[in-house]
């Protein structure tokens, strides 16, 4: 298991240091006009474009130029040239409210998704199964910016039912923060268990069959421990994968729209804010923050995933 | 032997899938005794309802769209009309069932100690370290070297022969009166067999459990069985002792079976001989005798079903010698004999 991780993470580096230089070619190099230009904002004085091609090294060879990009990058000295505020100070402040969105949403669609996969799986056919399975179609089929839109406009701002947007940081207050956050989760889970509740139960009804299971039976295993033990647990290890990927692509920026239906204030609305301003470096560093998450985010599922799955290390 | 009670009484029991294609009668009118330390041999080809059969007695065909007719006793309880919660406690405690491929009916992510300590303590108020110790004990006792070590494994870890002992000692955690391996040695190749079968030999001197042996392998039948219980289309079309079935067949299906088997003590054969034709589907099965369109000795009896009953002298066996042929004893005699001493079905010509 060792030797494993250590192949993993070595393996990361590699991808880690080839997606930086993939974002610094896409905004620096392959657009065909001055990057100072581009970098500089809206509000651009002559002055302050010699200033940054100078800090940037634009007019020295790409190697420079990247090594002096990352430098700024990962030092914390990026600034938004139209806003005069410091990018990574931004980032920072938006990270709880992403990550309560986040971490939240994910756990409320697994559980959900567990559950009406299960069930449908074990009421295969049955009316039940398939008035959830239109159900889970309905919400994979509804887009998050309308589905939160009608949410926040009924349950928050004409029935007052909940707050209407906005973020109350948890060291604040924890109630207020929830009560914040139930709208966003919601909004945010539906497509996902959707996606997930119809992957478990195709993978359950696989799982059912197979010869273990029946051996479980034949060991005289009660019904219940044998769909828990045998058949969910087996169920699940792909969707572990999957869930690990889709959470680091919501941290990542996935929940651009959902953030900024509901005013959470976090990475994703800032990301959008910036590109609305076609301000460059907050949008650069988030891209580059939310592709690492993400490969990150992948090499622990694959360290999970072999966890869950002896068969998968020795191969 | 006859006058003990057997320990399970099956009678009359039939079990029948609806499916698209119409009803399939998977088995139909199968009665047999088993008695405590006995080794019943069930064998037949693919199909021929041996290992429904075998799974029916600890109610793993309970599906939705099966159904069940007849009885089976063991000891007291009915197992086809049981609760789900009597079946509960009998399955892998008092009956306990071997199956054929360990690579697909052990849990590829747990640990092969793990899923012995899981039937343990699904029947008995035990500690985990307890159960453990016993997990490590059972596997020693199918021969499994470095057993304290290969406990935390994982399935996939170890080799074929090594994993039907595995299988082996999840079987006999709970000490079950009651034994079924269903082609406990079909995936194995021929010396891991031997070696499994002489684990079976040691386990029968050790215990008194009955042991029902589904398999379609009559060198193991040979090796190993008590009684034997040749099943067509279904049906037991011949049951009788070992020596009985093997010396005296009296159903021309037997006939056929011991006919293509390859014997070392004989001159090779140009071709090893089978029997014509396919076997019958079982949603629509033939008239009368099933082997009708593939047996070349049918004639005018044969559209109606021959009970299965005594239609020969008594032999060495036991048991009574019972078969499904109307053929009288002395054609039998004449027909099964291909060449002097050679048993077999003989060729049919199939229009």
């Amino acid at each position: 298991m060792g030797r494993f991780i250590i192949r993993r993470v070595i393996g990361m580096i590699a991808v880690l240091f080839a997606i930086s230089v993939l974002v610094f070619a896409i905004f620096n190099v392959i657009p065909n006009s001055d990057p100072a230009l581009r970098l500089a904002g809206r509000n651009q004085t002559p002055e302050q474009i010699a200033a940054i091609r100078a800090q940037w090294g634009f007019d020295q060879p790409l190697y420079v130029q990247y090594a002096k990009t990352m430098e700024k990058v990962f030092s914390g000295s990026l600034v938004s040239y139209s806003t005069q505020t410091n990018v990574q100070q931004e980032i920072i402040n938006g990270i709880p409210a992403t990550f309560s969105l986040a971490v939240g949403a994910a756990l409320l669609w697994m559980t959900v998704a567990v559950v009406v996969g299960l069930f449908t799986a074990v009421r295969a056919g049955q009316f039940s199964d398939r008035f959830l399975t239109v159900l889970a179609l309905i919400g994979i089929s509804m887009p998050v910016f309308w589905i939160g839109a009608l949410m926040a406009y009924y349950l928050g701002f004409k029935w007052h039912i909940f707050p209407n947007g906005g973020y109350v940081p948890f060291t604040k207050s924890p109630v207020q923060w929830f009560y914040h956050l139930v709208l966003p989760w919601t909004a945010l889970s539906l497509l996902f268990i959707g996606v997930y509740s119809r992957l478990l139960r195709s993978n359950v009804l696989d799982t059912i069959n197979d010869d273990y299971v029946r051996t479980a039976r034949a060991k005289g295993l009660s019904e219940r421990n044998v769909l828990i033990r045998h058949v969910l647990r087996n169920s699940l290890i792909p969707i572990i994968t999957l869930w690990g990927l889709d959470f680091a692509a919501v941290i990542g920026g996935g929940a651009i729209l959902t953030e900024t239906v509901f005013d959470l204030q976090g990475v994703g609305q800032y990301a959008a804010e910036s590109v609305a301003q076609l301000d460059i470096p907050p949008v650069l560093a988030i891209v580059m923050f939310g592709a690492f998450f993400v490969v990150f985010m992948n090499t622990v599922v694959d360290i999970v995933y072999a966890a869950l799955d002896p068969r998968i290390r020795l191969s | 032997m006859n006058d003990r009670k057997p320990i399970l009484e099956v009678r009359d029991l039939a079990v029948s899938f609806a499916t698209d294609e119409g009803v399939v009668q998977a088995v139909d009118s199968v009665s047999f005794d088993l008695h405590e330390g006995e080794v019943l041999a069930v064998v037949g080809e693919s199909g021929s309802g041996k290992s429904v059969t075998a799974m029916t007695l600890l109610g793993l065909t309970r599906t939705s769209n099966v159904r069940f007719s007849g009885t089976a006793h063991y000891r007291g309880t009915e197992l086809i009309r049981a609760t789900d919660e009597q079946l509960r406690s009998i399955r892998g405690k008092e009956i306990a069932m071997i199956f054929q491929d360990a690579m697909a009916a052990l849990n590829p992510v747990q640990r092969v100690g793990k899923q012995i300590v899981e039937q343990i303590q699904a029947h008995e108020q035990i500690s985990d370290a307890d159960a453990r110790d016993r997990a490590v004990e059972l596997l020693e006792r199918v021969g499994i070297p470095r057993a304290r070590e290969r406990v935390d494994n994982y399935p996939h870890e170890f080799s074929g022969g090594m994993r039907q002992r595995v299988m082996i000692a999840l079987a006999l955690s709970c000490d079950p009166h009651v034994l079924i391996a269903d082609e406990p040695t079909t995936a194995l190749d021929v010396t891991i067999q031997a070696q499994i079968l002489e684990r079976f030999r040691e386990l029968r001197a050790q215990t008194q459990a009955a042991l029902i042996l589904v398999t379609h392998d009559l060198g193991v039948v040979a090796d190993i069985a008590d009684r034997v219980a040749v099943m067509y289309a279904g049906r037991i079309v011949e049951y009788g002792s070992l020596d009985d079935v093997f010396y005296d067949p009296r159903h021309p299906y037997t006939w056929g079976l011991l006919g293509s088997i390859t014997r070392m003590d004989r001159p090779r054969p140009k071709r090893l001989p089978t029997i014509a034709g396919v076997p019958p589907s079982l949603s629509n099965r033939p008239e009368g005798c099933h082997l009708r369109p593939r047996c070349p000795h049918e004639f005018a009896a044969c559209t109606e079903i021959p009970e299965l009953e005594v239609r020969g002298p008594a032999g060495p066996g036991v048991v009574e010698h019972t078969d499904r042929c109307w053929l009288t004893y002395e054609r039998k005699q004449a027909l099964r004999e291909i060449t002097p001493g050679e048993i077999g079905l003989g060729a049919k010509e199939l229009v």
